[in-house]
C-alpha cells in the first residue's frame, strides 16, 4: 500500500466503514435506547443491519477508489436500512462518493469538502435545517471540524450531538412529541457522531501503524 | 415480555411465510418482502401499491386482493420498506395503466417511496403518489414532519381500490384517493405502550392509572398524559378532536380501530360511545367498521377515524372486496 503523505486511499475508506460498522454494533443498544425515548426504538437495529450489509458488499466486491467505496456503501444502506435513516445516510455517502470521483488518493480537506456536499444533499432530501434536532446537527459541525483535523471532526460532531439534548424536534418522528422531545439526545445525531469518531480512530490507527508520515492521524 | 415468536430477527419473514401458507390467492416473496395478488397484473387496471413498517397488521398485506391493494411491501417492524421492494412490486402489478403508491406521511415512508417512484419511472412504469396524513393530534406546521398517516389509510386503500376495479384511469384513482384523505381525520389513544420484538420491553412507560392522548401507531408517546378515563370520556375527547378539524356537513364513514391489545368487547363498547357523541353532534354515521385494522403491535388503545362521505365514496366503499382482513360483497 503506497500512499502519498497527507492523502488517503481506498483501503483507508474501507477501514473507516468497517470501524463504523463496529461502532454501530457496539453502540446499537445505546442508539436504540435514545430512539425509544423520542422515536420508535429501532435506530440501533436498523443501522446494524445496514452496516453489516455494507461490510459484506465491500468484502465481496472491493471497490477500487475512495469515491467508489462510499457510493457502494451508500447504495447498500438505501437497499437495506429502510426508515428515514436509510435514504439519508445512503444519500450522504453516495453524494460524497460521487464528489470524490475516480481519484485513487484524496486529502483530508478534499474529503471534508465531499462530505460537505453529502450533508447538503441530506439537508435537501430531508428538508431539515441545523437546530431541527436531526443528524444534521452533528454532521454539519463534524464536517467543519474535519476541515481542521480528524480529531476536531470527532469532537465537533460529538458536541453537536450532545447539543441536541435541549432542542425541540422539528423533523422526523420525534417532532410528533412537541415540547416533550426536549431533554433527549437525537439518535440520528448520535449515530452521525459515530461516523466521525470512527474516522478519527481509523486515522489514528493508521498513524500508529507507521504508514502515515505527516502526523495527521495522531492529532 | 413473552412473545409468540422464534427469534426477533425473523418475525417479519416468519409472518410472511405464514401468509403464504394461509393465503394461496396471494403471491408472497418472503425473501424480497413483496405480497402481490395472484392474478396481477390485471389487464387494463390501474394498480394500487402500498407499504410501510411491519407491526400494523393487517395493514398493508392483509388488504391485498381484488377490490383493494394489488401489492404490499412490508418493512422491518416500524421501519419503512426499502425502495427495491416498491420497484419490484410496481413491476409485478403494472398492466401498463400505471401504479398509484399509497404512502403514509412519515419521513421514512415518504423518502423511500420517493426514491422508488424515480427508479420505477426509469423502468417505464407510470407512478402517481398519494400521501395519507389524517392524524389531528399532530399539528401540521413548520415545526413537525406534518400530520401522521393512520386509520384513514384503510379508507384510502379500500375506496381507491374499488375505483381501480371500475376501470378508472390513474389520474382519476389518484384524485379519489386524495379526496378520501382530505375528508378524513383521526385521533388515537393509548392505554399502554407496545413492545417491539427487538427491544423486548415497552417503548414507553405508562403507569396503570394513566393514559396517553394523541398517540401514533409506532409506540411513540402521545401529546398529553392524563389520569385514566372511561370509554365515555375518551370518546368525548377523541370525537371532539376529530370534529374540530373535520367539520363534516353530511354523513361519515366511521372506523373505530383497535391498536392490537384491546379486545373487541371493549372496542364495540367504545363504538357505542362514539356513535352517541356523533348523534349528539348531529353527524349521521353512514357506515361503521369496528376492529383491529391499523395496529401498533400489542398496544392497548384505539383510534377514531371519520371520513366525510358522499355518494361516490359510499358506492366505492360498498363495492366488493376480497382480502385477508376485509371482505364483503364477493
Amino acid at each position: 500500500m503506497t500512499e502519498t503523505a497527507g492523502t488517503y486511499g481506498t483501503e483507508f475508506f474501507v477501514r473507516w466503514l468497517e470501524a463504523v460498522a463496529e461502532a454501530v454494533e457496539r453502540e446499537a443498544d445505546r442508539l436504540t435506547e435514545l430512539d425509544a425515548a423520542i422515536g420508535d426504538a429501532d435506530h440501533g437495529a436498523n443501522l446494524r443491519r445496514g452496516f453489516t450489509a455494507v461490510r459484506k458488499a465491500l468484502e465481496e466486491e472491493p471497490p477500487t477508489a475512495p469515491g467508489a467505496v462510499l457510493v457502494a456503501a451508500g447504495k447498500q444502506l438505501i437497499s437495506t436500512v429502510g426508515g428515514a435513516s436509510g435514504p439519508l445516510y445512503g444519500t450522504l455517502l453516495r453524494r460524497a462518493g460521487k464528489a470524490l470521483g475516480d481519484d485513487p488518493q484524496v486529502t483530508r480537506e478534499r474529503f471534508a469538502g465531499a462530505l460537505g456536499e453529502g450533508v447538503e444533499a441530506v439537508s435537501r432530501l430531508g428538508g431539515a435545517a441545523p437546530g431541527d434536532k436531526t443528524m444534521l446537527d452533528a454532521l454539519g459541525p463534524g464536517v467543519e471540524g474535519l476541515k481542521v483535523s480528524f480529531s476536531a471532526g470527532r469532537d465537533r460532531a460529538g458536541e453537536g450531538a450532545a447539543g441536541t439534548v435541549p432542542l425541540r424536534a422539528r423533523k422526523g418522528r420525534a417532532s410528533y412529541l412537541g415540547e416533550r422531545s426536549a431533554g433527549h439526545e437525537d439518535p440520528g445525531a448520535a449515530s452521525s457522531a459515530l461516523l466521525f469518531a470512527a474516522l478519527a480512530a481509523t486515522a489514528r490507527a493508521e498513524a500508529a501503524d507507521g504508514t502515515r508520515t505527516d502526523g495527521e492521524g495522531a492529532a | 415480555m413473552k412473545m409468540l415468536i422464534n427469534v426477533p430477527e425473523t418475525v417479519v419473514a416468519d409472518a410472511l411465510r405464514g401468509m403464504a401458507a394461509a393465503h394461496p390467492e396471494l403471491t408472497v416473496d418472503v425473501e424480497r418482502r413483496v405480497v402481490v395478488r395472484r392474478d396481477a397484473p390485471v389487464a387494463g387496471k390501474v394498480a394500487l401499491v402500498s407499504g410501510g413498517g411491519s407491526g400494523h397488521e393487517p395493514l398493508h398485506a392483509g388488504f391485498v386482493g381484488p377490490g383493494m391493494l394489488d401489492a404490499a411491501c412490508p418493512g422491518e417492524v416500524f421501519t419503512s420498506p426499502v425502495p427495491d421492494q416498491m420497484v419490484r412490486a410496481a413491476a409485478a402489478v403494472d398492466s401498463g395503466a400505471g401504479v398509484l403508491f399509497v404512502v403514509k406521511n412519515y419521513t421514512g415512508d415518504v423518502l423511500n417511496f420517493e426514491m422508488a417512484a424515480e427508479l420505477a419511472e426509469d423502468e417505464g412504469v407510470r407512478i402517481a403518489r398519494v400521501l395519507v396524513d389524517d392524524d389531528v393530534a399532530v399539528t401540521d406546521s413548520l415545526y413537525t414532519a406534518g400530520r401522521r398517516g393512520t386509520g384513514a389509510t384503510l379508507f384510502v386503500e379500500k375506496i381507491a381500490g374499488a375505483a381501480t376495479e371500475e376501470g378508472a384511469p390513474l389520474e382519476r384513482v389518484e384524485a379519489v384517493a386524495r379526496r378520501v384523505n382530505e375528508r378524513s381525520r383521526s385521533f388515537g389513544v393509548a392505554l399502554g405502550a407496545c413492545t417491539t420484538p427487538a427491544k423486548g420491553s415497552p417503548t414507553f412507560d405508562l403507569p396503570p392509572g394513566e393514559l396517553e392522548l394523541g398517540v401514533g401507531i409506532h409506540g411513540e408517546p402521545g401529546r398529553e398524559r392524563r389520569a385514566m378515563m372511561t370509554a365515555r370520556e375518551i370518546a368525548d375527547v377523541a370525537v371532539e378532536a376529530v370534529l374540530d378539524d373535520l367539520r363534516p356537513t353530511g354523513p361519515v364513514l366511521a372506523l373505530v380501530n383497535g391498536m392490537g391489545g384491546t379486545p373487541l368487547l371493549e372496542l364495540y363498547g367504545f363504538h357505542a360511545e362514539v356513535a352517541r357523541v356523533l348523534g349528539e353532534r348531529g353527524v349521521p354515521v353512514a357506515r361503521a367498521l369496528v376492529g383491529n385494522y391499523v395496529t401498533s403491535l400489542d398496544m392497548a388503545g384505539c383510534s377514531v377515524t371519520l371520513c366525510e362521505a358522499d355518494e361516490e365514496l359510499l358506492r366505492l366503499w360498498d363495492a366488493p372486496v376480497r382480502t385477508a382482513a376485509l371482505r364483503w360483497g364477493l
